[in-house]
């Protein structure tokens, strides 16, 4: 090979020279590659986005080597891309059906990683206090059978607050969403008419009321509109100071959302978590459990080719169940409960 | 050029290569094939989009047939879909539109070409061309906060009031519905329509208002029945732009509209549009059917605005075969 001299201002040998830069610099980045740099992609849940990201971008500091990217797409999108296997593992607020498992044609593992909930919330002219809800009244208005905000079945529950004899102006999510699924998936469990009449599902086709888009969809619609009632995520409520009331739960018990009670509804309901993990713990038994509450899931391939990308898998997974969820609370999400913390790290043997 | 090749006499007739090769120096041909390949990528575009919204939606055609664009219930548990709702929705939010943006854009392109000082004329036309450019999020926002309210305290009570006789404006104000979503789609098509009518109508050659005026025309008469006809084509091409982009509007309509999968006679109702349900529900949409019943509906988007630019095309031939026939006799 004919060498070149490094005289600067010819353009033939400038242009060389910048080739041999960019070879060079392939060339460095293939190496670092093979050192044991590993990308996995992965996606879904917008729900649990700002635990993922911060939890990703922690584990990244300690582990350089090890980058995960996550798209917040929505749930439908993890499951839908695992199953193509367009991205590593995925994300998701509603866990896989048997059906869509199966259309997979590869096993995937449900991990938990941290909790929610959705909470009523409203605006009632000449209404301060927190509203009681029972079971037979959500179910009622978002039925469209209760009409009218003084109708005895939400009198009986509030004594004592002097209820409007005004419509009832239903709000609701127009984006499919977890959220939603979690919403109709208690109305489903409380209401054999919702159930046979509606259905549990992230857009499901509503018997009343307005959509708004996404959470601050519909809490700026509740709040333009005097007399609404809409639904929303805990996390939302609390950051945007939002009133919401309290839900009754299987015990009779009215219980006001917080990161104590949701954290109880999954210990109540851990007693007979299921070995895969998929398990819905809306209206759950035990007193101070929140009744609206959810897991929200990742979704891991029981076998991956890549021992790299698996190893570095398994470890986030170790790392995410001791440390990662000390974490959790900051970002006002509900922490696992130990049992189920015990019972996933187990799990974590089942990915090959 | 064939006969100096033969009157020179040894020299060979240059051959095709040769004349291409000419003509490719010359540029003329470079010129030709690289617009030709970006014309023709648009079709390629067009007909790759028709292709994957046809394979995608194969699920609910075959199933739903016809049934899918006349029946009106949208179920994505249950698996059942018609797309009468949305159709009619987008239908009905783009007419509001036009029926308030037209003769409102149409007014003020008259105003700036013909009446308006240029100075005046053109800083007005900055500032318009600036609101073309305003994205659609930043409209729905300020309708959600500004028009919302107003609708629901003000002008829906005062229309029912005054106009309540017709089945058009009945039934309760919520702020939220098809009126408030065509308000806003004409907010965000006016300045469509007055740059691009400004524009043309500002063509129109001088000589054709010196000639009406001599006539002895009227200002307001030269500008109605001269200036306007000779622009006509130009203006209605204007307004399909801007019905182009009511029909396909998602953000600002889907935070007005009020999100609900229902046919109502009412303008005050809460209503629901293609583009909207898409941008909605797309990320959910895990399952193959309710999948393939959105990518139908964009395929049902794509045709309803292929047909409605049909019309416009055979409109404007009309008109400009009529004024043709017109200006001969």
């Amino acid at each position: 090979m004919r060498q070149e001299c490094p005289c600067g201002g010819n353009p033939k040998t400038m242009r060389k020279s910048l080739l041999a830069l960019v070879l060079c610099l392939g060339l460095a980045g293939a190496m670092l590659a093979q050192s044991g740099s590993v990308q996995i992609n992965a996606g879904g849940a917008t729900f649990p986005t700002p635990m993922y990201t911060k939890w990703f971008s922690e584990y990244n500091k300690m582990h350089p080597n090890i980058q995960i990217n996550y798209q917040s797409q929505g749930s439908g999108f993890g499951k839908a891309q695992l199953a193509a296997k367009s991205i590593d593992f995925g994300a998701s607020d509603v866990p896989m059906t048997d059906d869509e498992l199966s259309k997979a044609g590869f096993k995937i593992l449900h991990f938990p990683t941290i909790m929610g909930a959705d909470v009523p919330c409203y605006n009632i002219p000449g209404v301060t206090g927190t509203l009681n809800f029972t079971q037979k009244a959500l179910a009622g208005i978002f039925l469209g059978t209760i009409t009218k905000w003084n109708d005895p079945e939400l009198a009986k529950a509030n004594a004592g607050v002097k209820l409007p004899a005004e419509d009832i102006i239903v709000v609701h999510r127009s984006d499919g969403s977890g959220t939603t699924f979690i919403w109709t998936d208690f109305l489903s469990k409380i209401s054999p008419e919702w159930k046979s009449k509606v259905g549990a599902g992230a857009s499901p086709n509503w018997p009343v009321g307005l959509g708004g888009k996404g959470n601050e969809g519909v809490t700026g619609t509740v709040k333009q509109t005097p007399n609404s009632i809409g639904y929303v995520e805990l996390i939302y409520a609390v950051q945007n100071n939002i009133p919401y009331g309290n839900v009754q739960n299987a015990d009779g018990q009215f219980v006001k959302a917080s990161l104590t009670s949701v954290s109880e509804a999954a210990a109540g309901a851990a007693k007979d978590m299921p070995d895969d993990f998929r398990v819905s713990i809306t209206n759950a038994p035990g007193k101070g459990s929140y009744p609206v509450s959810s897991f929200t899931w990742l979704l891991i391939p029981a076998q991956i080719q890549d021992a790299n990308k698996r190893e570095a898998i398994k470890a986030f997974l170790k790392w995410m169940l001791v440390d990662g969820q000390k974490d959790v609370e900051a970002l006002t999400y509900a922490k696992l409960p130990s049992n189920v913390v015990a019972k996933e790290t187990k799990a974590i043997a089942l990915v090959q | 050029m064939g006969t100096i090749a033969t009157t020179t006499g040894p020299a060979p007739a240059p051959s095709r290569v040769q004349v291409l090769l000419r003509r490719m120096r010359d540029g003329d041909e470079i010129a030709h094939l690289i617009t030709l390949i970006f014309a023709a990528s648009i079709l390629v575009v067009t007909a790759a989009l028709v292709y994957e919204l046809w394979i995608h939606s194969a699920e609910t055609r075959s199933q739903f047939g016809w049934k899918f664009l006349f029946t009106s219930t949208w179920d994505p548990i249950n698996g059942i879909f018609g797309a009468w709702p949305y159709i009619y929705g987008t239908l009905v939010t783009t007419a509001v539109a036009l029926v308030i943006a037209v003769p409102l854009g149409l007014g003020a392109a008259i105003f700036l070409s013909e009446l308006a000082p240029p100075k005046i004329s053109s800083s007005l036309s900055f500032v318009i061309d600036l609101l073309a450019a305003v994205p659609s999020v930043i409209y729905g926002v300020l309708a959600v906060f500004l028009l919302e309210p107003l609708m629901r305290s003000t002008i829906q009570p005062f229309l029912k009031h005054t106009l309540g006789f017709l089945p058009i404006f009945t039934g309760p104000a919520y702020g939220f519905g098809y009126l408030t979503a065509g308000i806003v789609l004409a907010i965000m098509t006016v300045p469509f329509i007055i740059s691009v009518s400004r524009e043309v109508l500002l063509a129109v050659p001088q000589d054709m208002r010196e000639a009406s005026l001599g006539l002895g025309a009227t200002r307001w008469e030269t500008t109605y029945k001269v200036v306007v006809v000779y622009a006509r084509t130009g203006i209605l091409g204007s307004i399909f732009l801007s019905m182009a982009r009511a029909l396909g509007e998602t953000m600002a309509v889907t935070m007005v509209i009020g999100n609900v999968p229902k046919v109502s006679a009412s303008l005050f109702a809460p209503g629901y549009s293609i583009a909207a349900v898409i941008a909605n529900e797309f990320a959910e949409a895990s399952a193959g059917l309710h999948l393939s019943a959105l990518i139908e509906l964009g395929l049902v988007l794509f045709f309803l605005t292929f047909i409605l630019n049909g019309i416009a095309r055979v409109m404007i031939v009309a008109t400009s075969r009529r004024g043709a026939g017109a200006s001969r006799q």
